[in-house]
């Protein structure tokens, strides 16, 4: 994919996403936690497909399962751009 | 006639509702009462229900419409027994929830279709099965309230929320539970499902829903959800709930005839009734009042008059029966736990509500439909109030409940 694409693109289409899937807008920070901001593996799975829509990176379920915080999330898609 | 010994009373302590005619189990029972049609431009929408009000925005993505307003049709039923947010009456594992559905969530079965049509299959969401599923409805009553005793759908199209009601009944009978939360729920107005009863000839051309008139062209097809909380007598009395009234029989049957015709002779429907009053230990002659199942279409309801003459006999033609299909059209797979809260209510009062749009007899239905208006209901003081709710579904299947008024 483009390498034009910055972490803060990244950044701007999680933060999103988790407001889409009903996050507390007011929670959502690099280091909050997705157990805090109530974000499950289903909310995950449509993650990933978002993020494969937009940046054409493909996240695994093992690779998601790791994550723990929206910034885990955002350097793990960074680094597979 | 005194109930039956070998069994514990099931009494109804709750209910909730969201029809077309409004949110709310009372809205239903006095709006449809007071001569109020919920049905426009040939469909019974729930136009008055914005799940919002009652869900966060995480919630309402993760429910299908049909679990949407089962939801809230299970929160005011709760509300209603005064079971407590966060604080069962029961011990967990002792309380149930049976939800009837015809269809399940099918907007959600769209969505996914148009998905992987349009955009591939890698896009479908991943939400697609758990908020199609027609268990979906049941799965989110025992989160959201904490039931942990069995909890299941119970599918037979038009007659799926008699079943989840009777079913629920057995449950609570077999000592399987203390309490069952159960009901029915349906939003089917898509595209698909208003092109498919069409192609059956099933739905109404003309859009209105006159249950017995000679004019009667079809159902009209509506949404909805009803809750009833039921809840084991001797329990329920120990923890001083109010009751509403009782759960006295259940018959079912099955035509084993057609994918959608009934038996012409209405022998299996009767069937069911006459099981229902057998389960209840009464007779034709102790019933106040027939909540019919009253599609408007011109087999049904002939096939019905026919069942209630051969299952009521003389009595068929002395007691008042109505139609709820008149007033909001016909809920599918909730049709039959709407109906059943109608039909409670409609005793409470002693009322027999009117079946809607009536003004053009059918010369073979020669039985009281109760057309226009409402009218008191004729009780015998010190006698049990009783009434059967008829519910009928593709592919033969016959559910039948006896109602009691508390």
């Amino acid at each position: 994919m483009s390498t034009a694409v910055t972490q803060e693109q990244v950044e701007a289409v999680v933060v999103e996403s988790l407001e889409t899937f009903g996050a507390d807008p007011s929670l959502i920070t690099p280091d909050a936690t997705f157990e805090a901001l109530d974000i499950d593996s289903l909310d995950l799975a449509e993650l990933s497909q978002i993020i494969h829509e937009h940046f054409g990176v493909e996240l695994k379920g093992s690779d998601v399962a790791e994550v723990k915080t929206v910034k885990d999330a955002v350097e793990l898609i960074a680094s597979r751009l | 006639m005194t109930a039956r010994t070998d069994t514990p009373t099931i009494l109804v302590t709750g209910v909730g509702a969201v029809t077309p005619l409004g949110v709310g189990a009372r809205t239903l029972h006095e709006r449809w009462c007071a001569g109020t049609c919920g049905i426009e431009d040939g469909e019974g929408a729930c136009t008055e229900f914005d799940p919002r009000e009652l869900l966060s925005a995480k919630e309402v993505r993760r429910a299908d419409r049909f679990t949407q307003l089962a939801i809230a049709a299970a929160v005011e039923a709760l509300a209603d027994a005064g079971w407590e947010e966060g604080a069962l009456p029961y011990e967990p594992e002792r309380v149930g929830c049976v939800l009837g559905t015809g269809i399940g969530g099918i907007a959600t079965l769209i969505d996914g279709q148009d998905t992987l049509r349009e955009r591939g299959g890698e896009y479908v969401s991943p939400l697609s099965v758990p908020l199609m599923m027609s268990n979906a409805g049941a799965g989110a009553l025992s989160m959201r309230h904490g039931l942990r005793g069995p909890s299941f759908a119970v599918s037979s199209a038009c007659a799926s929320g008699a079943h989840a009601l009777g079913t629920a009944l057995r449950m609570i009978q077999s000592g399987e539970a203390d309490a069952v939360v159960a009901g029915g729920s349906e939003a089917g107005l898509t595209p698909l499902a208003r092109a498919a009863f069409s192609a059956l000839d099933a739905l109404s051309p003309s859009g209105i829903s006159r249950p017995f008139d000679a004019r009667r062209d079809g159902f009209v097809m509506g949404e909805g959800a009803a809750v009833l909380v039921l809840e084991r007598g001797d329990r329920a009395r120990a923890r001083g709930a109010r009751a509403l009234g009782s759960i006295r029989g259940y018959g079912a049957s099955s035509d084993a005839h057609h994918l959608t015709a009934p038996r012409e002779d209405g022998s299996g429907q009767a069937a069911a009734m006459s099981a229902a009053l057998a389960d209840a230990g009464v007779s034709a002659r102790d019933i106040d009042y027939v909540n019919a199942h009253g599609t408007s279409t011109p087999l049904n309801d002939r096939a019905e008059t026919h069942a209630l003459k051969l299952a009521l006999g003389e009595r068929a033609s002395e007691i008042p029966i109505s139609s709820t299909k008149s007033a909001i059209g016909h809920l599918l797979g909730a049709a039959g736990a709407v109906e059943a809260v109608a039909t409670l209510l409609a005793l409470r009062d002693r009322v027999a509500p009117p079946t809607l749009g009536l003004s053009e007899p059918d010369a073979e239905l020669d039985l009281d439909y109760v057309p226009d208006s409402a009218r008191p209901l004729a009780v015998t003081d010190g006698e049990p109030v009783l009434a059967l709710s008829n519910s009928f579904g593709f592919g033969g299947h016959n559910a039948v409940l006896c109602l009691e008024a508390a």
